[in-house]
């Protein structure tokens, strides 16, 4: 009897339809793989298995041994990385779930996550470290980030709320407003990096530290190293998350503080959810708007905020993934939006919107781009299989609805029996 | 004047054909948030048709033998297989939104990470880098009118209405435009448009009078991916060299502007489509752009920065829906799957 209720929850549906999801996500893509190796003699069916081992495991592998196999085992750098790309991954899918849980869909985090961007760079690169310290200049940027995010989700909830304009469609108009805003920003900014020659194109690590100088009357910027006879006006850069221990448990990766101040965030936005009067009205709006004004609630209140809270959600994303240290932004985004604001739709969707289901599909989704990165460098495949397999989960998590009727009837059979 | 206008239907003519795409799924109920997807997909299937076509080596015999009606007849080809191929693409997204009652827009947006992620992939296998470039050649000697194949010589100038029309200009645009009408008019004259269309207003009330709903709402989404991935095709023809790369930086989504500017009615989506191209085509070229060919490089010199006219579109759409929500000519049933039961 227990064992049956506990089949029948619509929690554990939801979760068995999610994971159904992945399971059919990851046959899709290795079915593609076993076909184009059949059909590549380079490759055949030995290439093919590879290719399947890896989707599956890549988190372990390891590389291949002198004889030319796959080896796999633990290793602590991979894990590092894979939690550090969960960590805007975590905030974008945060900023979806929340939407949802407020009946909006928010496919605006592309340009939310741009906003927070460039938000958090410019301040954290051209705020003087002379004046402040490191560490203030780190939370102004994020602060900074957090706002720019807010206040980019708000305009198409401005448009919701008051106008009564599908938030979809002013959501997209935003992001590519966005994309071309920021290419117009760093266009004509001084934060493009020009020390090294290799890097045109991107903006710098804002852990770079910098001197605008005066040498011979004639401003300039250059790096740590200050040239001879040259006057400093100001030092800039040299801002970066702190490791927060970390880079001890998992040696060699990018992993830093940012993930546990992403977990934070996904624990406080649970807690509000979940045990505020605010987070009731917000879904309570999420169900049905025009019920929940019946009962009292501001409705268009609720909405530009549960928008402004997606936003700053994103935003707060981009400002941990680039005060990293050791990310660089490319600056001319205005023919693609940023693929971390995309995919927290399927990771929203994967966590059926529950903010603690969040931090394991982030960190699902992350496993998944390390297991491409280890195909591409092993195998004659390449990473983009894996966004194959999140746009399968994407594309069942449409119909999830039916997968969970489906898994229903299935357990009353069951019970008949 | 002449490179203006033409580089302006370079740009719009693709933009009113996915626009049109757009709305004949919505005209039927389904949104179609899609359209860069299908737009990707169908670009890479027609560069792949023109790969494949160029490797058997009748593109060159024919080429070598100045016979241009047969390399505008491959062309052509190549635009049936990449609507052939949006069709067929499309249909995922038809199965999920009308049989299973999906959520159009996760679908929708299902379908545009599936398409380059899909395309990428396959490109990455079969040409080894990010780009699938055409097997030889460039698109603009092979498919491009020239005033040399009108008997006119290397000096000679064509007149006004010759370099804008013909010199330098891509059949398949002028297909493309005489498709966006034969579409309107079937869209709006014939007994199956109207059909389709009041599908999209109140399809209880159209199956009350016998229309299959079902049918009808595949066929709008259908016709909408055909449309989808010709343009498509047709936009990385004309505008990117022929070359597939998993990407129309944004156009599909432009599209979608166009529609909603155009307030899902053909002609106001062709006008539309104009001014946005025009401003597509200026962000693009506006350093070099002289328009009355005095010399003078008046956009340049107006100062206005390139990033402006390319966001202008998008923050235009939205002060029009801004001013326009509350009569908003959005077909009244889009989005809402269909349900026989509900009045």
């Amino acid at each position: 009897m227990n064992k049956e209720s506990f089949w029948n929850k619509a929690a554990t549906r939801s979760v068995l339809a999610s994971l159904i999801a992945i399971v059919i996500g990851m046959m899709a893509g290795s079915i593609i793989i076993l076909i184009v190796g059949l059909t590549n003699p380079a490759l055949g069916i030995k290439g093919a298995w590879e290719g399947i081992r890896l989707v599956f495991a890549g988190l372990f592998s390891t590389g291949r041994s002198a004889s030319g196999s796959l080896t796999f085992g633990f290793n602590g750098t991979t894990f590092g990385n894979m939690l550090f790309r969960a960590m805007p991954l975590m905030m974008t899918g945060l900023s979806v779930a929340l939407g949802n849980k407020a009946g909006l869909f928010n496919i605006g985090a592309p340009g939310q996550y741009l906003a927070g961007t460039a938000a958090s760079l410019y301040v954290a690169l051209s705020v003087p470290t002379s004046v402040l310290p490191a560490w203030l200049i780190w939370v102004l940027a994020f602060l900074c980030g957090m706002l720019a995010g807010a206040l980019w989700g708000s305009i198409p909830g401005v448009l919701k709320a008051y106008l009564n304009i599908n938030e979809v469609l002013a959501c997209i108009m935003t992001n590519w407003i966005a994309a071309n805003a920021v290419t117009w920003i760093f266009e004509g900014s001084n934060l493009r990096n020009v020390l090294e020659g290799t890097k045109t194109g991107y903006i710098y690590k804002t852990s770079t530290v910098m001197h605008d100088v005066v040498i011979d009357g004639v401003n300039s910027t250059v790096g740590a190293a200050v040239p001879e006879g040259a006057q400093v006006l100001a030092r800039r850069g040299g801002v970066a998350t702190g490791k927060m221990g970390l880079d001890a448990l998992f040696a060699g990766s990018q992993v830093n503080g940012g993930i546990i101040v992403a977990i934070l965030l996904v624990v406080v936005i649970y807690v509000i959810l979940s045990k505020t009067t605010l987070g009731y009205e917000l879904k309570a709006c999420g169900a049905n708007r025009y019920a929940a004004r019946y009962a009292g609630i501001q409705d268009k209140r609720n909405i530009v905020l549960t928008m402004a809270l997606a936003g700053a959600l994103s935003g707060a994303g981009a400002a941990l993934y680039y005060l990293s240290g050791n990310t660089e932004f490319f600056w001319t985004t205005y023919q693609s939006l940023p693929s971390e604001g995309f995919n927290g739709i399927p990771v929203a969707l994967l966590a059926i919107n529950h903010p603690l289901g969040v931090i394991f599909s982030s960190v699902f989704m992350s496993m998944l781009s390390i297991c491409g990165q280890k195909l591409t460098e092993l195998t004659a495949y390449n990473e983009y299989i894996t966004d194959v397999i999140i746009s399968v989960i994407v594309y069942l998590s449409a119909f999830m609805l039916v997968i969970k009727l489906w898994i229903g009837k299935l357990n009353n059979r069951k019970a008949v029996k | 004047m002449p490179f203006l206008i033409r580089q302006t239907l370079v740009y719009a003519v693709p933009l009113m054909l996915v626009a049109l795409a757009g709305v004949y799924a919505e005209r039927s109920g389904i949104i179609n948030l899609a359209l860069e997807g299908i737009m990707i997909f169908g670009a890479f299937m027609g560069v792949l048709f023109v790969r494949l076509v160029q490797e058997w080596g009748w593109f060159q015999a024919a080429f070598d033998a100045k016979d241009y009606a047969s390399l505008q007849g491959f062309c052509f080809l190549a635009m049936l297989f990449a609507s052939l191929a949006g069709a067929v693409f499309s249909l995922l997204l038809a199965f999920a939104a009308i049989n299973l009652k999906a959520d159009q827009t996760i679908g929708g947006t299902a379908l545009n990470l599936m398409a380059p992620a899909l395309v990428l992939f396959f490109i990455r296998i079969i040409a080894n880098q990010n780009t699938l470039n055409m097997f030889s050649g460039d698109s603009a000697s092979w498919f491009m009118l020239k005033k040399s194949m009108f008997g006119y010589g290397r000096k000679e100038e064509m007149g006004f209405l010759g370099s804008t029309f013909v010199d330098k200009v891509y059949v398949a645009t002028y297909i493309c435009i005489l498709l966006f009408v034969i579409m309107s008019v079937i869209l709006y004259k014939t007994r199956f448009g109207m059909r389709l269309r009041s599908c999209g207003e109140n399809p209880q009330a159209s199956a009350s009078l016998g229309i299959n709903v079902i049918s009808m709402r595949y066929a709008g989404t259908v016709i909408s991916g055909a449309l989808a991935g010709m343009g498509g095709f047709v936009y990385v023809l004309t505008t990117a060299n022929c070359s597939a790369n998993g990407d129309v930086a944004g156009f599909g989504f432009l599209a979608l502007a166009v529609m909603i500017f155009g307030n899902w009615k053909p002609l106001n989506i062709a006008l539309s489509a104009l001014l946005f191209g025009l401003f597509k085509c200026i962000a693009a070229s506006y350093s070099s752009l002289d328009i009355n060919g005095d010399g003078i490089y008046f956009l340049k010199e107006l100062g206005i920065n390139t990033n402006l006219y390319r966001m202008l579109p998008y923050v235009i759409t939205l002060v029009v829906l801004a001013f326009t929500s509350k009569n908003s000519r959005a077909p009244k049933a889009e989005g809402i799957p269909y349900d026989p039961g509900k009045r």
